[in-house]
């Protein structure tokens, strides 16, 4: 295995020395190209609450352009450590980090770093939907606007295809000056999807993106992801086993903060290396 | 034996429902109960605010009336200064016109009891009218003009005409022309402008409460021109940008405190510090707005930190996960969602503020001043100020006139609180 999730004892670490990488087998899939470069990679890295570990020692490579899945139960830190790509815990007094979490050869955490510009790369759709109370198109717009798109035109056509991918343009089309929030629950994710992909970021971080919607909504979600495939790397928080499998390349296992285990999906559902991942997505426990 | 168990599950489940039952009456009493106890409190609190409101309005509405007489002023040939009219005799003019009136009246001090019942008002009233539309010598102006306090008492029935002599201010002369006057039609009570437009006076009749309202008009301005600005800005500093430490700690401690402090004591501040060490002019709406804006600033701060708090952190999240930064957050997000509850903060604090007499008492404002303040370094009263010393006033006339003041303060308070809420309506219809 060579793309490993080392248990914060180990201190032999084999992850995230990309010159002692070999091509590992591809999963089952044939769009799955062999090898990759590690595009977020972690080095000891831990999240804290105040004294509260919650993301312990994590080493591990997140691959270009490939879907990774996080499973796990829950409070085991999925959220936690995709906010912590983005540097969303920032906004929490009490948290901290320590180690490396590196992207693009950059480091995230580092003195240097400017947090907006690693946020417009780095996308995010959040687990609960928190579209802005403005009208549909602005929810849309405000970020390429942000970003300098200024002509009329070349927004609306931007928010369309967005709204289009995140499969919401059908819903909202005649009532793009509406206020967001008189969406439904499931409209509003998607309208959040939508903005995030507006952006055009290089990374997508989805925490549960699908959880508040219905089968055919995350049809469509899952549709969005299989397009994007190959073009950005999205990591994607799934409670869904069916989802992890069908949609990602990857997948990693957190169980109470600890990565235990990371491999080419297909082979972490069929044949788990840790007895903890196979109770856990054999459903012994949850 | 399937039978006995079924029956036996639903005597048992019979036996729970029991007990809910009677726990749910149970449990619809006591919100019943307290719903009355909701409701007893509230009625409780509207009498209270009705009887108030009743007496201020039962003492104070006979003030927007006062009491008027006409005079007859027979305009003769070398009464006018033809070069100068401001320099005529005008108290002379209206003397002759009442004496032309009681011809019977000669005696000097009968002469200046009759001469008491005339306000010394009515000399101004005639040189405005007779300096607006100069008069043609032999003409004769028939004038409204204003009564006596004491005329004014008697004829609104707060003082007797049947009781002895020495227990009223007026004498049975006295009243005797009163009833002249009466059964010639030529007293009636009017309305009231005078009230509405002039400044303090000694004299009752010609006290108004336009001055102090010009005068918290311009203080209220300098209060809300300074601490709107610097207490959004230090409440969005303190919550969006300062760091979590003991220094920010300690001013938020501090912050807290101050709102607690005494107002009195912004005013010994404001004595010491503006009038002592800076020098500015005592008694004007400068220094008064700027004692009142140390007074509303913790007020502001705080309700606006509250308001920032209550924006929702995922609002932030998914402005900063777009790419914002910190200040287009806070800007184009944060404050707008906020500024409603800021709004709201900021009115009561200026409510608080043109209620205030305490820290104006230190710098000067209690002063007696007659003249309508033009600006914010004339010397000027404000309407608590003004409601203080009118309560203060021995003559039975400023009784009214106060409750006049305190019903022109609550329909100035009621107006803003009107205004928040129609500014609070018009951003949240924005988002
Ligand atoms: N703001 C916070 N302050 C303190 N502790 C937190 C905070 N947010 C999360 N935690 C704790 O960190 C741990 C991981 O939380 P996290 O949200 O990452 O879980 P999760 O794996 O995403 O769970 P779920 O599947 O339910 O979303 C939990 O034990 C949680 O209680
Ligand atoms: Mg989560």
């Amino acid at each position: 295995m060579q793309i490993t999730a080392e248990k914060k004892e180990s201190t032999t670490s084999v992850a995230t020395e990309s010159s002692k990488r070999e091509i590992f087998l591809p999963p089952d899939r044939e769009r799955v190209r062999e090898g990759g470069t590690p595009h977020v990679s972690a080095k000891n890295f831990s999240i804290f609450y105040g004294n509260f570990e919650a993301v312990k020692k994590v080493n591990a490579d997140i691959l270009s352009k490939y879907v990774t899945a996080i499973i796990g139960p829950s409070g085991c830190g999925k959220s936690t450590f995709l906010r912590g790509i983005n540097r969303m815990n920032d906004l929490i007094p009490s948290c901290y980090t320590t180690g490396t979490l590196m992207c693009d050869g950059e480091d995230i955490y580092g003195r240097y770093t400017d947090e907006v510009q690693l946020r417009k790369k780095i996308g995010m759709v959040f687990q609960k939907p928190n579209p802005f109370p403005k009208s549909i198109f602005d929810n849309i717009a405000y970020g390429p606007r942000l970003h300098g798109v200024k002509d009329k035109k070349t927004l609306e056509e931007l928010v369309e295809k967005s709204l289009r991918k995140a499969a919401l343009w059908d819903e909202v089309k005649d009532r793009l000056e509406r206020n967001a929030l008189g969406l439904s629950g499931g409209q509003q994710q998607r309208l959040c999807v939508a903005r995030t992909l507006a952006v055009d970021p290089d990374i997508l971080l989805l925490d549960e993106p699908t959880s508040a919607l219905d089968p055919k909504a995350t049809a469509k979600i899952e549709d969005l992801i299989e397009e994007l495939r190959g073009s950005y790397t999205i990591l994607i928080v799934t409670h869904n086993m069916q989802q992890a499998s069908r949609v990602s390349d990857y997948t990693m296992f957190y169980y109470e903060g600890d990565l235990i285990e990371y491999a080419p999906t297909k082979q972490l559902f069929t044949n788990p290396k840790d007895q903890v991942t196979e109770d856990y997505i054999t459903g012994r426990f949850s | 034996m399937n039978n006995s168990s079924t029956k036996n599950g639903s005597r048992n489940a019979g036996r729970t429902i029991d007990i809910v039952n009677k726990g749910l009456k149970r449990r619809y009493r006591k919100e019943k109960r307290f719903r009355l106890y909701g409701i007893l409190s509230i009625a409780a609190s509207a009498a209270f605010l009705a009887f108030l409101l009743t007496s201020i309005v039962m003492n104070g509405y006979s003030a927007f009336l006062q009491t008027c007489i006409r005079l007859d002023v027979p305009i003769e040939a070398g009464m006018i200064d033809e070069s100068n009219p401001k320099r005529s005799d005008f108290q002379g003019i209206i003397k002759s016109a009442i004496r032309e009136y009681y011809p019977d009246v000669t005696e000097r001090r009968e002469k200046r009891e009759l001469y008491s019942l005339f306000s010394s008002g009515a000399a101004y009233q005639l040189r405005n009218n007779v300096l607006d539309n100069p008069p043609e010598a032999g003409a004769t102006l028939s004038l409204w003009v204003l009564a006596d306090d004491d005329v004014d008492m008697l004829m609104k029935g707060h003082m007797k005409r049947d009781v002895p002599e020495s227990e009223r201010r007026l004498n049975d002369r006295q009243l005797r022309w009163i009833e002249k006057l009466e059964n010639d039609d030529r007293i009636e009570k009017r309305f009231n402008t005078t009230f509405f437009t002039s400044g303090d006076s000694r004299e009752p009749e010609l006290a108004g409460i336009w001055g102090a309202v010009r005068g918290s008009f311009y203080t209220m301005l300098v209060t809300l021109a300074l601490s709107f600005p610097i207490g959004i800005a230090a409440a969005v500093y303190l919550e969006e940008f300062a760091p979590k430490n003991l220094a920010t700690d300690f001013i938020e401690v501090n912050i807290n405190n101050l709102a607690a402090v005494p107002s009195i004591v912004f005013g010994l501040l404001g004595l010491a510090v503006f009038l002592n060490f800076f020098g500015m002019p005592r008694s004007t709406p400068l220094v008064g707005g700027i004692v009142l804006m140390l007074m509303t600033l913790p007020t502001i701060i705080i309700a606006s930190r509250a308001a920032l708090k209550a924006v929702p952190p995922s609002i932030r999240e998914a402005a900063l996960g777009v790419g914002s930064s910190k200040l287009q957050v806070v800007s184009s997000h944060v404050l707008p969602l906020a500024l409603p509850g800021m709004l709201t903060g900021t009115i009561i604090g200026m409510a608080q503020a043109l209620g205030e007499t305490a820290p104006l008492l230190m710098i000067g404002m209690v002063a007696f001043i007659v003249d309508i303040p033009g600006g914010f370094t004339d010397p000027a009263a404000v309407m608590p100020v003004q409601i203080y010393l009118w309560a203060d006033s021995p003559e039975r006339a400023f009784v009214e006139k106060t409750s006049a003041a305190i019903m022109v303060l609550l329909g100035f308070l009621i107006a803003m609180n009107a205004l928040a809420v129609v500014m609070r309506k018009k951003f949240e219809r924005r988002w």
